[in-house]
């Protein structure tokens, strides 16, 4: 695959974006938690919130939004938690987070059935 | 090319493919996903650092794993996202960061360097998160029953060969760990 790395370069730019704040509240978000925008970005806005908006027009999971702005996932989440705090997205949780460790059944038929028409 | 998600995608769930370096992680994460398959980094926050070893959070050193993802679609509503992830021991720090809530793992081997597993497997028990065991044949090697004596893996653990290149062998080990993970369940 060919892709630059993620800003090894200019460790600066991680402090930037996220204002200073190194950690975010990891709870809000699963790294496969569907980020859905609910608004459009509007000038002023910083441009990695521009870029979040416009990628979750439709469902984006976290890890897309992170391999999309070559951004470490635990960046992101802190991007994605001001957005959040704003209402300017919406959160689709994965439903595995919410049945401590045992899969619905229903969802590993569903999953058999989908690896079998690979 | 971003292929996006349908507006009606609203539960994602994730499979882990742990390895040692070269073993074909992104190969098998590539054969099986319907979009070309992405990469990202983690980063391990000190926070993180502190539940594992305390004795690190007065360095300020941050790590950072590499690792790459596909997914397959499963239903209008629900999606499977496939992770490529090295096993070595720095990557375990952001296991809870990333992969906490998988349905499971597949532990992928080379025969030529089995010892590069030990540590992954041993994990994901501690982990207590269900794998299979898939042995990436580049040529020969031992026979499966060697392999299993030399994992020391329990005799409930399925192991399989596959060729990484092959989606329809891709196919097989993950239908062998959605299976198993149903007889663990159901
Ligand atoms: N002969 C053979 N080569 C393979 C197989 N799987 C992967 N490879 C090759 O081995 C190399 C490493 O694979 P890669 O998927 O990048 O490994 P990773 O480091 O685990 O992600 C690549 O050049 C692959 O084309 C296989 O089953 N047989
Ligand atoms: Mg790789």
């Amino acid at each position: 695959m060919n892709r630059r790395p993620i800003d090894r370069e200019s460790p600066d730019r991680l402090y930037t974006v996220t204002g200073g704040r190194t950690r975010a509240d990891e709870t809000a978000f699963d790294s496969v938690s569907l980020i859905v925008s609910e608004c459009e970005p509007v000038p002023g806005m910083q441009s990695e919130h521009v870029k979040i908006l416009q990628l979750a027009r439709r469902p984006t999971a976290v890890v897309e939004i992170s391999a999309e702005l070559r951004l470490p996932v635990s960046v992101v989440k802190i991007l994605l938690r001001d957005l959040l705090d704003t209402g300017r997205i919406t959160v689709r949780h994965p439903s595995a987070g919410a049945t401590a460790g045992k899969p619905d059944p229903d969802i590993l038929r569903q999953v058999l059935v989908a690896l079998n028409d690979l | 090319m971003r292929t996006p998600l349908r507006d009606s995608a609203a539960d994602a769930m994730k499979i882990v493919v742990v390895g040692g370096f070269g073993v074909g992680k992104t190969t098998m994460v590539g054969s099986v996903s319907e979009i070309r398959p992405l990469s990202t980094e983690e980063v391990m926050t000190e926070a993180s650092v502190g539940i594992d070893d305390a004795s690190r959070v007065r360095t300020k050193t941050t790590t950072t794993v590499a690792f790459d993802f596909g997914r397959i679609t499963v239903s209008d509503s629900t999606v499977l996202y496939l992770f490529g992830a090295p096993g070595q021991e720095r990557f375990w720090f952001v296991w809870d960061q990333l992969f906490a809530g998988s349905l499971g793992a597949v532990v992928l081997v080379d025969t030529r360097r089995l010892e590069d597993s030990f540590y992954s497997i041993d994990r994901l028990e501690h982990h207590d998160m269900p794998f299979v065991v898939a042995v990436n044949r580049f040529a020969g090697g031992p026979s499966l029953d060697a392999v299993r004596e030399a994992l020391d893996l329990s005799p409930g653990i399925p192991l399989v060969d596959c060729d990484a290149r092959e989606r329809q062998s891709c196919k097989h080990v993950l239908i062998t760990l959605v299976e198993h993970l149903t007889r663990l369940y159901v």
